[in-house]
């Protein structure tokens, strides 16, 4: 029994992982089709990567949308987690629904709707636009993350502060905030490679000046696929793996 | 200590940004679902001529309406590019077939005043009949259920009854069909091939954990374009796949691997598999290891301690698991445009569809109603069945 569950559990782990793991020696192919084996090895794709006219502008635009989204959601859900955290707070269920709506409603309804309500303001194909946008969708994560940090942390400490003749907010940025930052700074990355990743809304509400690299992804798979993409797919998995490195490493348990 | 006041005004700022820029817009969008103004945007005067009329012979003062409407709004069309008359033909058809062509051939007709019974006539002997004219009455809005209808291959007779689109013209209940049965079998396999990995991640020994959940982690933060991606490359015709099949000698030819139903799943279940296993596992981690001793010692065999034991207290994890996956299901739009062909395209493509190439704001919002109506009967019954408060995720 013990035995069959492993080598159940490891195929579909390898499921998993294989056609990740395909994708990244066919990037340091010397040959440029899409099969093994490999007729030998070369940096040529990169080299094709960072030399292109779009390539190096996506990646650049990506991890500044990506970084601005992720700010700003940050900047507005720290505060809106402190505030959910008071369980008494009038209407809480409500306007959780209304954090969280980002989550639920399809990536085609947001973009659809934006491309509408952008539109007619100039905020389509702008980096205004993009980076309004993607802070919506990346905002839940903060507020659900930094609410769970929350969840670990004892406000008898706040009442002690006050009590010691703090003022609420030398409370919270010296007591409160230095406790749940791991969670804060999770929250973040989860931002990001919400935002880095994110398709759907890059491909309706962004004009060719901010193509970032999914949508300059989807268009090359949607042509002629080059192994440019597949040195463009190994800088992403090497950036998620990055990403989810930082937010083990902020979780790892800590005594 | 925080009041609750000091507790609003944290929210206030991402409440407000979020009510603004998302559900306002949202909003509006749905909204021209049912919004009905094309046709009253340009037949203003016919609208009120037809106010009170008996629906038998069409009256001389609607004549003489339509001829000033159709002169008012071709001067429109022809000073801003606007494409009023265009558009107001369009909805029109949906009430009455042939008025796409019948409106603006009509009012080319019109252009000069006098005698405008004769005019309109002479573009076609149909504007002496009621219909023409109750389709304009239909069509005058300001709201109208027949976008939703059609979403549903429904539509309004000429009596005003709800009836089915003939069958040659119906295709939004097979879409939504496609939808439903595609994210169910997506969820399907997910928990089939899920429910395993997640019992071996929960009962494996700590030295090993971490590294199985972090081959789960891996994909699971990966993008979604660089996974489709990968699935392209794996399902080419001179992909490794196909060259693996051959190698092995179990096929001669290679097969038509993308661009189908296979694909589109495969790469689902491959992208939305984490979701359905990082629930369950960590359902079964927080599992009191001493209940399934005690049921042995009370002489249950490994089945039934399975089944009786140790299922039901991890059903609250496949119940998110099942709910993550299927509602994302749902909204799919990357993957099968990538790698399904015409018959594998989801709602979501439809909705972008008609957004981006056919510029139907109106129906774009129907099938969003639709969509979006599919994940609420989701999610409410979730809630319904198991809850949201026993929802835990990794």
């Amino acid at each position: 029994m013990r035995g069959a569950l492993w080598a159940f559990g490891l195929l579909v782990l390898l499921f998993l992982l294989l056609p990740i793991l395909v994708v990244i020696p066919l990037s340091f192919s010397s040959g440029s089709f899409l099969s093994y084996p490999l007729p030998g090895l070369s940096l040529r794709w990169y080299e094709a990567f960072f030399a292109s006219d779009f390539w190096l502008p996506a990646l650049r635009n990506s991890l500044v949308v990506g970084t601005v989204s992720a700010a700003l959601a940050t900047l507005f859900g720290v505060p809106a987690a402190f505030g959910l955290w008071q369980r008494n707070v009038p209407g809480r269920r409500l306007i959780l629904a209304v954090i969280l709506a980002p989550l639920a409603v399809p990536a085609i309804v947001v973009a659809v709707a934006l491309l509408l309500a952008f539109g007619p303001r100039g905020l389509a194909n702008s980096f205004t636009g993009l980076i309004l946008a993607h802070a919506m969708l990346c905002v839940p994560f903060v507020v659900i993350t930094v609410l769970a940090s929350l969840a670990r942390f004892d406000p008898v400490l706040l009442r002690a502060a006050a009590s010691c003749g703090a003022d609420p907010w030398t409370g919270f940025f010296r007591i409160c905030l230095p406790r749940i930052m791991p969670g804060v700074a999770a929250g973040a990355v989860f931002a990001f490679a919400t935002s880095l990743d994110e398709t759907v809304v890059v491909l309706f509400l962004a004009g060719p000046a901010q193509r970032t690299l999914p949508r300059q992804m989807f268009a090359g798979l949607n042509d002629e696929i080059s192994l440019a993409i597949m040195a463009a797919a190994t800088l992403m998995v090497l950036l998620s793996t990055l990403l989810l490195g930082a937010v083990a490493w902020l979780r790892r348990p800590r005594r | 200590m925080t009041s609750r006041r000091t507790a609003l005004l944290l929210i206030a700022p991402l409440l407000i940004g979020l009510l603004v820029g998302f559900v306002a817009p949202i909003g509006a969008f749905l909204w021209r679902a049912i919004a009905d103004d094309e046709v009253a945007a340009v037949l203003p005067r016919t609208l009120a001529a037809l106010r009170g009329w008996n629906g038998e012979a069409p009256p001389d003062v609607a004549f003489v309406a339509l001829a000033e409407d159709l002169r008012a709004a071709r001067a429109r069309d022809a000073e801003t590019g606007a494409g009023g008359i265009a558009r107001a033909a369009a909805r029109l058809n949906a009430e009455w077939p042939g008025m796409r062509s019948l409106l603006p051939a009509t009012g080319r007709r019109v252009t000069t005043p006098g005698d405008e019974r004769a005019k309109i006539l002479s573009a076609s002997e149909d504007w002496a009949t009621a219909a023409p004219w109750q389709a304009i009455l239909r069509a005058g809005g300001p709201y109208t259920g027949f976008r939703l209808l059609a979403t549903l291959d429904l539509r309004r007779d000429a009596a005003g009854a709800i009836a089915q689109t003939p069958e040659d013209q119906r295709i939004w209940r097979g879409i939504l069909l496609r939808t439903l049965w595609i994210s169910l079998s997506a969820t399907l396999l997910c928990l089939l091939l899920g429910y395993p990995l997640a019992w071996l991640i929960a009962t494996a020994p700590s030295r090993a954990q971490p590294w199985l959940l972090g081959a789960v982690l891996l994909p699971f933060w990966t993008s979604l374009i660089v996974r489709t991606a990968a699935w392209m490359v794996l399902l080419q015709k001179e992909g490794i796949v196909n060259a693996a099949l051959i190698g092995l000698g179990l096929l001669d030819a290679p097969l038509p691997l993308l661009l189908n139903r296979f694909a589109v799943l495969v790469a689902m279940v491959h992208i939305l598999l984490p979701f359905m296993v990082l629930p369950i596992a960590a359902a079964l981690r927080t599992m009191d290891p001493a209940l399934p001793r005690a049921a042995a010692s009370l002489g249950a065999g490994k089945l039934r301690i399975f089944l009786r034991v140790l299922l039901p207290l991890s059903l609250p994890g496949v119940g998110a698991g099942c709910l993550l996956v299927f509602v994302q299901a749902l909204g799919f739009y990357v993957t099968p445009a990538l790698l399904g062909g015409p018959n594998d395209q989801m709602l979501a493509w439809f909705i972008g569809f008609h957004a981006n190439r056919l510029v139907d704001w109106g129906m774009a919002a129907a099938l969003s109603v639709l969509l979006l109506g599919a994940v609420a009967v989701v999610i409410g019954l979730y809630g319904r069945l198991v809850g949201f408060d026993k929802v835990r995720t990794a």
